[in-house]
């Protein structure tokens, strides 16, 4: 179970200090939770101060009862913390397969990494030996990107916008995707989204905006109120 | 050879015990062992120390090991190897260079090496380049490459110098007729106070004739690098060089891409980057579990492959 408490994250820019999170509490143990709000509401600051990327200014975080607030990012990573990044990183050099090694923490035959690319509808054999580089398109890398963390198979799987640069097709494959997650997890997946189709995957969805938690329950109930509300409407249609 | 000769032999050749098919193993300035086949022959030079190797038109799925060894301090070792690849023939070249140095003296070894590949010929070549030893002395490695591809003839030339040598100038010119090709991949890692010079000069002068250099580097410490390629389009052909290059500590990498078109369907392409591992590849794989250093090494390793 991972527990937030009292997490508050502020930044110094041009005017001051602004506030980006201000003290978040959150207790997340079910299987598939989605994390949904305006631009720039801080969630995608909330993901990466859970995976260890950013340090909050005050509060802890808990997983499984222990303190990980001091962690690095490679210890939280050990513990069973993974992170799907919202823009996937490029490796001059580093093949798909390289990188499917890495995230799954042995070498894996290549049968048994094709086995995670075809779950995210990517035709192994001809993505196994790639290059993670320019030659591949933002929604290949995405797919890639989350076949990593499905590799990973942790207690704890972050997705920031893992829908940003997939196409309509990959889309519905994508929704698959988190499907089958949510019935083989053992553990919790975190998933930062604004689209209503991935957010009725999730069991709870937790909505943050100008910082603060500012919606909190079960999917169905949160979803009929922000449907019902023009400017939560607006939340789901930004990126659509 | 020496416990210390067969390692160095291994890493630079691949090899753990005699190969199969041609060779001539050469240390410390001389023949260590030599096998022809019946389309490869191998003759000593009269008139300066090297090799010629002679391949017969035709032949096919054949490989030719030439590897060098270095072990004595103080030693340097100049050679010329020429090949004469027939018409039609598609080979494998393993060539290399070990040096283990543990005296206070200056080792080297220049390898001038010739490629003259009649029409239609086939050529991988594959070159590792690799110094060691607790000594004071410094390994030198001065490596020319003279290319020549006849119609249709393709060389494609790997080479490799990721640890050990103190100081490099690699210098490589190639002329290429009518519908040739020569692929070049290079790999350089240097370290401490290291300097490397890579040098290529490409003539295409025959029509459809193509050229991709590419060099990818990492440059660490205070060590220096740097890299020159040059493409002179004298035809309708078409070239490309790219020189990638990680930087870090206090090295400095130089790239200087020159491309001359003499003919208006000369098609020439350069692209050069430098800069430092990005912060962001690093945290991917820490997020993987990997802690800094680990992520740094499997993204030179990568970079280098």
């Amino acid at each position: 179970m991972l527990k937030l408490e009292n997490i508050s994250f502020t930044v110094n820019s041009d005017e001051g200090e602004r506030d980006i999170l201000k003290n978040i509490n959150l207790e997340i143990d079910e299987r598939l939770v989605a994390i949904t709000g305006p631009n720039g509401g801080g969630k995608s600051t909330l993901a990466k101060i859970i995976s260890g990327i950013y340090t909050p200014t005050s509060g802890k975080i808990y997983l499984d009862g222990e303190d990980i607030t001091n962690m690095s990012v490679t210890e939280r990573a050990k513990r069973g913390v993974s992170f799907a990044f919202q823009q996937p990183v490029r490796f001059k050099g580093l093949t798909v397969k390289d990188l499917i090694n890495l995230a799954a923490g042995k070498k894996l035959t290549v049968a048994e990494a094709c086995k995670y690319l075809s779950e995210v509808g990517l035709c192994a054999h001809e993505y196994i030996n790639r290059e993670l580089n320019a030659s591949l398109s933002g929604g290949e890398l995405k797919r890639i990107e989350i076949a990593m963390i499905i590799a990973r198979g942790t207690k704890l799987s972050l997705f920031d916008e893992p829908e940003a640069g997939i196409d309509l097709w990959s889309f519905n494959n994508l929704i698959s995707v988190f499907e089958r997650m949510h019935e083989k997890i053992h553990g919790s997946i975190v998933i930062i989204s604004h689209q209503e189709r991935l957010l009725k995957t999730a069991d709870r969805i937790i909505v943050v905006a100008n910082g603060e938690v500012t919606d909190d329950g079960a999917c169905d109930e949160v979803l009929a109120k922000m449907l019902a509300s023009p400017p939560a409407c607006k939340v789901l249609t930004d990126k659509m | 050879m020496n416990t210390t000769e067969k390692m160095l032999l291994e890493e630079i050749a691949d090899l753990h015990k005699v190969p199969e098919g041609a060779y001539n193993i050469r240390a410390n300035g001389r023949l260590d062992s030599r096998s022809t086949t019946a389309n490869i022959d191998i003759v000593t030079k009269t008139d300066k120390p090297g090799i010629d190797i002679i391949i017969a038109p035709n032949t096919k799925n054949e490989s030719v090991h030439i590897p060098v060894i270095i072990s004595e301090s103080g030693l340097t070792d100049l050679v010329y190897n020429d090949f004469y690849v027939g018409e039609n023939a598609d080979v494998t070249i393993i060539a290399g260079c070990g040096i283990h140095n543990c005296g206070d003296q200056e080792s080297g070894h220049d390898g001038i090496h010739s490629f003259h590949l009649a029409k239609n010929a086939r050529v991988r070549y594959v070159e590792k380049h690799v110094g060691d030893g607790d000594g004071n002395g410094k390994n030198v490695m001065n490596p020319t490459t003279v290319i020549e591809l006849a119609e249709g003839a393709r060389l494609e030339m790997q080479t490799t110098q990721i640890r050990g040598i103190d100081s490099t100038v690699r210098v490589t010119n190639a002329t290429l007729d009518k519908d040739a090709s020569l692929v070049i991949r290079e790999s350089l890692m240097t370290h401490g106070e290291q300097y490397a010079k890579t040098d290529f000069t490409v003539d295409l002068n025959g029509e459809n004739a193509g050229a991709d250099v590419v060099s990818r580097s990492v440059a660490r410490d205070k060590s220096r690098q740097l890299f020159i390629s040059k493409i002179n389009g004298n035809t309708k052909c078409s070239g490309h060089t790219e020189c990638d290059a990680i930087i870090m500590d206090g090295a400095s990498v130089s790239a200087v891409p020159e491309l001359t078109a003499n003919h208006i369907d000369a098609s020439l392409i350069h692209e050069a980057a430098i800069g430092k591992i990005a912060g962001e590849q690093l945290i991917k794989l820490m997020t993987l579990g990997l802690s800094e250093a680990e992520a740094e090494e499997q993204i030179i390793n990568g970079f280098l492959k």
